[in-house]
């Protein structure tokens, strides 16, 4: 049996995004390793997985292949395209890139372009990998993985997901199966024993070089492109909601205010709420029911505008 | 009864003064029934501020725009003259730096429409000076501690307090109120003693 995905708490039926009113779309990510090709890929005119030959990919790329499917299935227009981190960092270029094929678009802990710092922490991530001696160029399919790496990286990247004050509540300086501190370099502290436990996990499910094309895609992706956010925006006619996390310093308020405040001057409908939370960039993951509080009328109110607009009954197909 | 008959009656006059197809920007907009009525009737183009998040949450649910946001932080992320009017209804009062929020208002909107409790009624005046205690009435119910209203003002200061900041009134509009605050009506005999309320239009100062 699977384990429920970590947007169990947000989708389904009687959920804020709700099964039974709307019919959900979510494919896995260009450049991913959980079904659309990526870099684990086989090269079909190799016979051998892409690895460090496929072409490196942009957030803009992500949404294009998914414009691509709603064309295939026969989706013209979406109610809402809705993102969560570097989910959101894509439904922002949803609304950037096919302004007439959104009326909403929902962003999450997100931000319209990485600072220093969260550039900063993917770098030590990539480094890690790079630095296995099993990455081998990234020609490690079929062979040794560079497992070691991965789970560095991932070990960075679950600091970085949580805060200072959620990391003393969760761990403090306690000791995992163990009385006195063993003056030795082994795993003793209960945040530890944490990090590599999620970094085995994480090797098991994720490929490291598509862990090397996501976490690149995060940094190159800038909302504001060659013009600025005001300009490429102006005049869109996606309503937006956009959500942070007061102790989110991975995609820090901060950011996403800059992004309210061009879409203020670009005259786009915007509404913004911070969430007061101690969790981090994890609160995303962890506070659904404060979430809901916006996202659920934001969204029965996109809902009734379409179905009016479209001249569909109360209870009529709005997919 | 309609949906306006259900809004204060201060706001009614508040949507009266307010042009049609304006660009409105409402601050401490609630749950935004204001600018509900505001877009519906009147065609406006609305835009809210609001702190409290059930009530940012029932203002999405009406399909309006809303930026959580604290007043005392002033109107930073709006540029100049972006609204032709600049809604606050009985805000005044709880803010920190009125004079910080008013300049801003002036600096955003072509026209603001400041509602604000009149201090100098002679209920509140008669109150002080029998008494001698700070007035506490149905429609001020806090003790001098615990009020959120930090800056009283009655009219004749709010017309200094509008000059020394930019400003100049446009139209001043005292009021008072019915027994259930659904009449009001304007207050011509001297109304710093007999408004419990005012509407102020004001405007940059030439």
């Amino acid at each position: 049996v699977e384990k429920p995905g970590w947007w169990d708490v947000m989708v389904g039926p009687g959920q804020a995004i709700d099964t039974q009113k709307y019919f959900v779309i979510c494919s896995n990510v260009l450049g991913g390793c959980m079904g659309t090709t990526g870099p684990g890929s086989v090269d079909p005119s190799t016979g051998k997985p892409y690895a460090l030959s496929f072409p490196l990919v942009t957030i803009e790329d992500m949404v294009n292949a998914q414009a691509a499917l709603l064309t295939e299935l026969g989706v013209e227009t979406l109610l809402a395209v809705i993102g969560g981190s570097v989910g959101g960092m894509q439904a922002l270029a949803w609304a950037k890139q096919y302004p007439q094929r959104v009326r909403t678009c929902i962003g999450v802990a997100t931000t319209p372009r990485l600072g220093a710092q969260a550039i900063g922490f993917n770098e030590v991530g990539r480094q890690a990998i790079l630095a296995d001696a099993h990455f081998n160029g990234g020609d490690y399919y079929g062979s040794q993985e560079p497992e070691q790496g991965l789970a560095i990286a991932r070990m960075v990247g679950h600091i970085t997901y949580l805060s200072d004050e959620s990391m003393r509540a969760k761990f403090g300086r306690r000791l995992q199966d163990r009385a006195y501190h063993a003056f030795d370099f082994v795993t003793e502290f209960e945040v530890e024993s944490y990090l590599s436990y999620q970094g085995r996990k994480f090797v098991e499910r994720f490929d490291a070089n598509s862990y090397l094309y996501m976490t690149k895609a995060m940094d190159y992706f800038d909302l504001a492109g060659s013009s600025t956010i005001a300009e490429s925006l102006a005049g869109t006619p996606v309503r937006f909601l956009l959500i942070t996390f007061s102790s989110d310093w991975l995609f820090p308020t901060y950011q996403t205010a800059g992004l309210v405040d061009a879409l203020r001057a670009a005259r786009a409908e915007v509404s913004f709420a911070e969430i007061p939370s101690p969790y981090g960039h994890d609160a995303f993951l962890l506070e659904p029911e404060e979430q809901r509080r916006y996202i659920e009328p934001f969204l029965e109110r996109a809902l009734f505008e379409a179905r009016a607009e479209l001249g569909l009954a109360e209870g009529g197909d709005a997919s | 009864v309609t949906a306006a008959d259900l809004l204060r009656a201060d706001l009614q006059l508040v949507i009266s003064l307010v042009p049609e197809g304006s660009r409105v920007l409402d601050l401490g907009c609630g749950d935004g029934s204001l600018m509900a009525h505001l877009r519906d009737e009147r065609g406006c183009d609305v835009r809210g501020i609001e702190l409290a998040p059930a009530e940012i949450a029932a203002a999405l649910g009406r399909g309006l725009s809303v930026i959580q946001g604290d007043l005392d932080a002033g109107l930073r992320g709006y540029p100049d003259d972006s609204f032709d009017v600049v809604v606050l209804s009985q805000t005044i009062q709880v803010m920190r730096n009125p004079a910080l929020l008013l300049r801003e208002m002036l600096r955003v909107g072509k026209r603001g429409i400041i509602t604000f409790p009149n201090f100098g009624h002679w209920k509140v005046r008669g109150y002080l000076a029998l008494k001698g205690r700070m007035p506490v009435s149905e429609s001020i119910p806090f003790s001098w501690y615990d009020t959120p209203n930090i800056h009283h003002t009655t009219l004749k200061d709010f017309r200094d307090f509008v000059a020394a900041n930019g400003g100049e009134l446009e139209r001043e509009i005292p009021l008072s109120a019915g027994e259930w605050r659904r009449e009001i009506h304007e207050v011509s005999l001297w109304p710093n003693l007999f408004a419990d309320t005012a509407v102020a239009v004001v405007r940059k100062a030439p």
